[in-house]
């Protein structure tokens, strides 16, 4: 929806004013006036409403419905401005309010029902307490008592947020809203101020490293590209990102687009190059639907297109839908897909940055990675320096999932404990449940248990306890998690993903997952050749899991062991109790399950009996019943047609 | 530029750029590949050919990376062996394990691979892909669970053919080698060809086995089976028993032929000369008359197909002489009933080609009379070989014969048909005589001879001069095509090859032939040319009598029924 | 040629490969699958072989050779849904519509897709039924919210 302000701010207005003013410190007018584009101060209560796909999924479209019509119904002049996500998931829909001369306030779980009675309390200055998430630190409006400041909850307490900045806080559909918190200043000042060679040097300085995983110094890759002759060259930005349980990226398009736009044109401008591609996934409909608004702007905005601004720079950004493969997240398969054909990756050398798309010159880089550039040029290569620690600087976005309280997405200094991120920000596991481990970095990373736990959240830190960082997904698992079920469930999505091609990957994660099916499932009838294939397939798993490693073709090949190794590294126990016990503790594998009748319990009733699909149950009629434990499959039917709970798991 | 490189401990010479599998193979290291293939980009999908680096984390593709100045490689250390033997066992862990059902077992690269790894025992298992055979084209039977997904034959199919009748579909371990909506090869643009059965390490590509019914044909006493080979079958089929490239045996075929039952043996070279008779007459009345230019050869079945579909408008421009395989298999059911006093119906008709497609064409509705095929099976190289095998025939000890009379007659013109150019070459030397009477001044055209893509050549006779150009390998088609599409073509005659060299490098020939193969193939076709007294078509006693007894003359209405055909458009999802 | 389909490619440059994806995404949108003859005209139109396209088109997770069914069932089966029980929802989708992912039923009513993570991993396991999604699932739900959609339609 457009943008009301109530100050006649329009667009010359902020070229001449702000985006062209160049000066450190911009006039105390436009000040004033772009205070007001960023709603710390407003004339009329604003209603914000989180519609990001978590918001969407979990109600914030009624929600957005029901405040429309509140507001009309009740003839209430006042202001409804949808954002994109605030990160904390579990909190979803999020509303907030904030009243002129007050501090923003944010509601959790609004749901359409819920809406007219916190906007009933909030319209006569009653705040319905119960049901605030927190309140903004503003100075120049009054704060609300014993709400406590958002800032300072758990959740965020860790967080810093450079790239998150605006999440939540503007309208993301809105180009005002982002030039005024400091947007496509620093673009222009780039395009007006340096040569190609010094925005690379800059990046490079500012020791910003790709955080699509690898950790390559953005600046040295874009030198390489710069310093190849070539009529053309390609930026690419890779939005393709789709890891099970990693979600970061789309958010980040949806909740600040203009961000990622201005990362992206800049880096185009840093390797010459007048073509950029966006290649994001297909599925992520909001995102796609964000950042097309986004460009149409920025070229009403004269920000994109031919000679910016009488800089003599053309740029053009192309938006390429990803029709799904997790493969394509690799830069030459992604090539491959831009090119019109299938996404298989290709040997390197020739790397893409001399011999890429169409053949050209081509940089590949994460939405992450493009998204930290603007603020690089706003605040200087110095104090992005500054933040995470020795080995690796700037901050790092991450999604906490799985069995934790804090549900969201997160941005951290490089270089935080994983404990903290687990214990603080994410309060922990929910139910007083035990802690097992944590999965970092989705189908290519590892675990950590609560021995390792403590170990930094950075490249080279967590490379040393075997997991890679990959995406910056990290999902907690409880003693009701299996470790052997989480793996398998990682195989197959690997063996599904796998292009194809090279044969380790191709065959060789197939018979990984087969390893773990076997495992995981008690035949039948299991006669000594299954049995022989379940130890041979075991032992055979390190040695397969060390060649896929050694000889696939691409990072996904390359990586898909990962966690197979790194479970084998901490979780031997794990593995026996499925191998040799057969049996899984926390009764996720349900192939293994065994049941038992309570004969206290059991009236010998035989319902259950003849539904056996095994014929595992055997009795008389007004005795209690049985199970054969060597004909029992597990398949749980018996304890569900019990009319009496005596059936349970052992 | 050299740079120095460290082999196992061992320094040696390299040249810059090149990759470090070229550089190990000049100094005799050989190094396993199932992808790599000469004169292609790697594509680095099988990863045979690992080699260990110095300072390099994961193993290296040696067929894509280059050398540097002082790389360490070690090529055969028990990490990269494990690994090499590790990726046979897995493409074992899905593949049928039926070697001794197989049609290339002892000649398989996967079985080599195994063989050389030493892999003695199933040590990883798991479920295995299941599809069904595609027999439905009649010159090539697929079996994608024999398919190890190396890719070659994709790559030869576009890249050398230019026909893209098949590509990679599905993915992951899902993949298979198909067609355009995975419909029957029979139904794709597919030219039965057989280069991609060259290429395929595996018995996932074979031909359509005609030997049962050749077999059936002998044992039945009521049946006359004649037989003919093409002029390069002689010249390869030694190659099968061990022999190197560039033997002509015919006499021991006509031997090995006749001990297994064959009635009459006969030579397609025979008809051959006729076809430059019928084809030489053909390219002078559309000179003289103005007709459809350039006239386009129609020997080889493959290309016939790639015109139908690809290329319907051109079709009036096709000659329409049959191949020699079909002309001398029509005279065999019209005519020579009648000299031997057979009843034609009783007349079994076999072919030997060095080709898949001319079991297409020999299938071809237009090639059956009344009922009559002019061929009723047509055999590869490969299967003459397996039949020689069968029958228990050693090569090594027969006594070369002769053919048989009357159409075991040929001129040297006829023999190097089997060459790409051979038949332009056949083509120039009658057609001063069919034109003009006269004899020709030029017998060998050393231009129309090699296996580059495209040669040319010109002739004066009389005040006209002929223009010839000679393509093999359909990848090398498409401009003149195009040209002549937009009728901009200088040539009056053009030769057309879908394999590169002819069919001396034909898709039903020994597998595993290399280029030098290749050439010695044609050399030796041209050294019979070299050596024989009658070298010119129409100096063929037997083509003469046959004109005079049957024909009549040369695009008369006998021969226009018996020994010429018609195309028709054909509907293929391209 | 249908109107529809020259439209499409009334948007793209004649034979630039690289159009290819985005002209096959537009006329899945608008016919919600892609046929043979599709696939023989986009070939026409951009000069490949018809065994190029649908080797790519397969290749793909979002292109179907098949109509989707009148109710599109999108099943999330990211890292938390799984660790959230989700392998057992589809097992009992499959089972309900005796169909695999990437199939429509018989009668053309339900269609499924599996996704790789929708994003909304504090509502796991969920669905999402054209527009609407279905969240915090157990096996049990799946019957009744398959056959509401019957019962619906009736």
């Amino acid at each position: 929806m457009s943008v009301k302000t109530h100050v006649p701010i329009d667009k010359d207005f902020l070229i001449s004013n702000v985006l062209l003013n160049q000066s450190s410190e911009l006039p105390a007018e436009v000040q004033k006036a772009m205070k007001f584009v960023r709603r710390e101060k407003v004339k009329y209560p604003v209603v914000f409403i989180g519609t990001g796909s978590c918001g969407l999924i979990s109600g914030a479209g009624d929600t957005l419905d029901e405040a429309k019509k509140y507001l009309s119904d009740r003839n209430i002049r006042a202001e409804i401005v949808e954002t994109g996500c605030t990160g904390f998931c579990s909190m979803e829909p999020l509303v907030e309010v904030q009243l002129p001369g007050r501090a923003r306030v944010a509601f959790k779980h609004v749901t359409a029902e819920k809406l007219p009675f916190i906007l009933d309390g909030m319209f006569n200055s009653m705040l319905p307490g119960d049901h605030a998430l927190g309140q903004y630190k503003n100075p120049s409006s009054e704060k609300w008592k014993d709400i406590p400041f958002i800032e300072e909850l758990p959740f965020f307490s860790l967080q810093h947020r450079n790239l998150m900045k605006n999440w939540g806080r503007i309208n993301p559909a809105s180009i005002e809203e982002y030039i005024a918190s400091g947007g496509y200043r620093p673009y222009i000042k780039t395009i007006r101020n340096y040569t190609h060679e010094e925005v690379c040097d800059i990046v490079e300085k500012s020791g910003l490293q790709g955080r699509g995983g690898g950790g390559f110094l953005t600046g040295k890759k874009w030198k390489v590209a710069h310093a190849v002759i070539a009529d053309q060259r390609y930026l690419l930005c890779n939005a393709d990102e789709s890891d099970p349980g990693g979600f970061a990226n789309r958010a980040m398009i949806e909740s600040d687009p203009h961000r990622l736009l201005e990362g992206v044109i800049i880096a185009a401008y840093a390797i010459g190059t007048s073509k950029a591609y966006i290649y994001i996934r297909n599925d992520y409909k909001t995102a796609i639907r964000r950042l097309e608004e986004a460009i149409d702007q920025a070229r009403q905005y004269g920000l994109l297109g031919h000679n910016v601004y009488d800089s003599g720079f053309n740029i053009d950004v192309i938006l390429r839908k990803g029709p799904g493969a997790f493969v394509c997240g690799e830069e030459t398969a992604m090539i491959s897909s831009i090119e019109g054909k299938r996404g298989m990756p290709r040997p390197k050398p020739p790397y893409p940055a001399v011999y890429g798309l169409f053949g050209k010159p081509t940089v590949v880089n994460n939405v992450e990675t493009l998204s930290n550039i603007p603020a690089i040029f706003e605040n200087g290569p110095d104090w992005f320096n500054a933040i995470g620690n020795a080995s690796a600087r700037g901050t790092k976005i991450l999604v906490l999932s799985g069995k934790i309280v804090n549900h969201g997405i997160i941005e951290v200094p490089l270089g935080t404990k994983v404990k903290d991120l687990i214990f603080v920000t994410g309060q922990g596991v929910p139910e007083n449940k035990r802690f097992k481990a944590v999965q970092i970095g989705g189908p290519s990373g590892g675990f950590l248990t609560l021995e390792n736990i403590d170990v930094s959240y950075d490249f080279d830190s967590l490379s040393s306890e075997g997991v890679y960082m990959g995406s910056g997904g990290m999902v907690v698992l409880d003693q009701d998690s299996c470790i052997i079920d989480t793996v398998k469930y990682f195989m197959d999505f690997i063996q599904r993903e796998s292009c194809g091609k090279c044969i380790p990957c191709r065959e060789g994660t197939r018979r990984m997952l087969e390893v773990y099916e076997n495992i995981t499932k008690r035949p039948v009838d299991e006669n000594r050749h299954n049995t022989l294939e379940r130890f041979k397939g075991v032992m055979q798993l390190e040695n397969l899991a060390g060649v896929i490693k050694d000889t696939s073709l691409c990072g996904l090949g390359q990586k898909a062991p990962n966690p197979v190794l790194s479970s084998l590294r901490y979780f031997r126990g794990d593995y026996e109790e499925h191998i040799f016990d057969r049996k899984c503790d926390a009764g996720v594998c349900k192939e293994l399950r065994l049941f038992y009748i309570d004969v206290d319990k059991c009236t010998g009733c035989t319902v259950c009996a003849p539904k056996c699909p095994a014929s595992a149950i055997i009795g008389t009629k007004r005795h209690p019943f049985f199970i054969v434990e060597e004909k029992c499959t597990g398949c749980g039917i018996c304890y569900e047609v019990c009319k009496f709970n005596a059936i349970s798991v052992k | 530029m050299v740079v120095k490189i460290e082999v196992n401990n061992k320094v040696i010479k390299a040249r810059r750029g090149e990759t470090i599998m070229s550089a190990l193979e000049s100094v005799g290291i050989k190094i396993p590949s199932i992808c790599a293939m000469k004169d292609f980009t790697p594509t680095g999908a099988c990863r045979m050919c690992v080699v260990e680096i110095e300072g390099r984390q994961g193993l290296v593709p040696s067929c894509s990376q280059p050398v540097n100045e002082w790389m360490k490689i070690k090529t055969h250390s028990p990490r990269v062996i494990k690994a090499r033997k590790t990726i046979v066992e897995l493409l074992l862990s899905n593949h049928p394990d039926d070697c001794l059902y197989c049609e290339r077992n002892v000649n398989c690269e996967l079985q080599t691979l195994a063989e050389e790894l030493n892999v003695r025992e199933r040590r990883i298992m798991g479920k295995k892909n299941k599809y069904k055979l595609d027999h439905s084209s009649p010159s090539i039977v697929r079996d994608p669970s024999k398919c190890i997904l190396c890719g070659r034959c994709v790559r030869v199919c576009d890249e050398r053919l230019s026909v893209f009748a098949i590509d990679f579909v599905n993915r992951g371990n899902r993949t298979i080698i198909g067609t355009a909506c995975n419909k029957d090869l029979n139904f794709s643009s597919c030219i039965n060809c057989g280069q991609c059965i060259m290429v395929c390490p595996t018995g996932a590509l074979v031909e359509k086995d005609s030997i049962a019914e050749v077999e059936d044909a002998l044992h039945n006493k009521e049946k006359t089976v004649v037989i003919q080979y093409a002029p390069s079958v002689s010249v390869t089929l030694a190659e099968t028993f061990g022999v190197k490239p560039g033997r002509d045996i015919s006499g021991l075929i006509n031997a090995a032929l006749r001990k297994i039952g064959f009635d009459k043996i006969f030579d397609t070279s025979f008809a051959a000369d006729l076809v430059v008779m019928e084809m030489s007459h053909e390219l002078m009345t559309r000179k003289k008359q103005k007709g459809k230019l350039p006239l386009i050869s129609s020997c080889c079945p493959a290309w016939v197909k790639y015109a139908e579909q690809s290329y319907p408008e051109l079709l009036p421009a096709l000659s329409t002489c049959k191949s020699p395989q079909q002309m001398l298999g029509a005279i065999l059911k019209t005519w020579y009933p009648q000299v031997s006093g057979t009843d034609p119906g009783n007349i079994f008709s076999v072919a030997v080609a060095p080709c898949t497609a001319k079991k297409f064409e020999a299938q071809r509705e237009e090639m059956t009379k009344k009922g009559l095929s002019d061929i009723d099976a047509v055999i590869t190289t490969r299967e003459l070989a397996k039949l020689i095998k069968l029958y228990g025939i050693d090569m090594n000890q027969i006594e070369a014969e002769e053919a048989d009379e009357p159409y075991g007659t040929r001129s040297s013109s006829g023999k190097i048909f089997g060459s790409a150019g051979g038949m332009t070459e056949a083509v120039m030397r009658t057609l001063p005589y069919i034109a003009g009477g006269r004899e020709p001044d030029r017998i060998k055209y050393p231009e129309l001879r090699g296996i580059k893509g495209k040669k040319e050549a010109s002739l004066k006779t009389g005040k006209t001069t002929y223009r010839f150009a000679v393509i093999s390998g359909l990848e090398n088609a498409a401009p003149l095509l195009e040209a002549i599409r937009a009728g901009n073509c200088e040539y009056d005659f053009v030769e057309i090859m879908a394999c590169a060299g002819g069919c001396i490098n034909g898709g039903g020939q020994p597998v595993g032939a290399e280029e030098n193969a290749v050439r010695a193939r044609m050399k030796a076709l041209y050294g019979i040319d070299e050596s024989e007294i009658i070298r010119l078509a129409h100096k063929n006693p037997v083509i003469n009598e046959l004109y005079r007894d049957f024909l009549g003359e040369p695009l008369g209405e006998k021969s226009i029924s018996v020994l010429h055909t018609n195309y028709s458009e054909r509907k293929v999802m391209l | 040629m249908d109107k529809r389909t020259s439209a499409i490619l009334a948007k793209y440059p004649r034979g630039h490969r690289d159009c290819l994806i985005p002209i096959l995404q537009d006329i899945q949108e608008q016919y919600g699958f892609l046929s043979e003859t599709s696939v023989t005209e986009v070939g026409l139109y951009l000069n490949l072989p018809s065994s190029k396209i649908y080797g790519l088109a397969t290749f793909y997770n979002q292109f179907r050779f098949e109509a989707r069914g009148q109710f599109h069932v999108r099943f999330c089966h990211g890292t938390s849904c799984h660790v959230s029980g989700a392998f057992d929802i589809i097992r009992e989708l499959e089972k309900k519509l005796h169909i695999k992912p990437g199939q429509t039923t018989r009668d053309g009513m339900f269609s499924l897709e599996l996704v790789a993570c929708m994003g909304a991993c504090h509502l796991a396991p969920l669905i999402q039924v054209n527009e609407v999604y279905h969240t915090k699932l157990t096996s049990n739900d799946i019957k009744e919210i398959i056959d509401s959609y019957i019962q619906g339609e009736e």
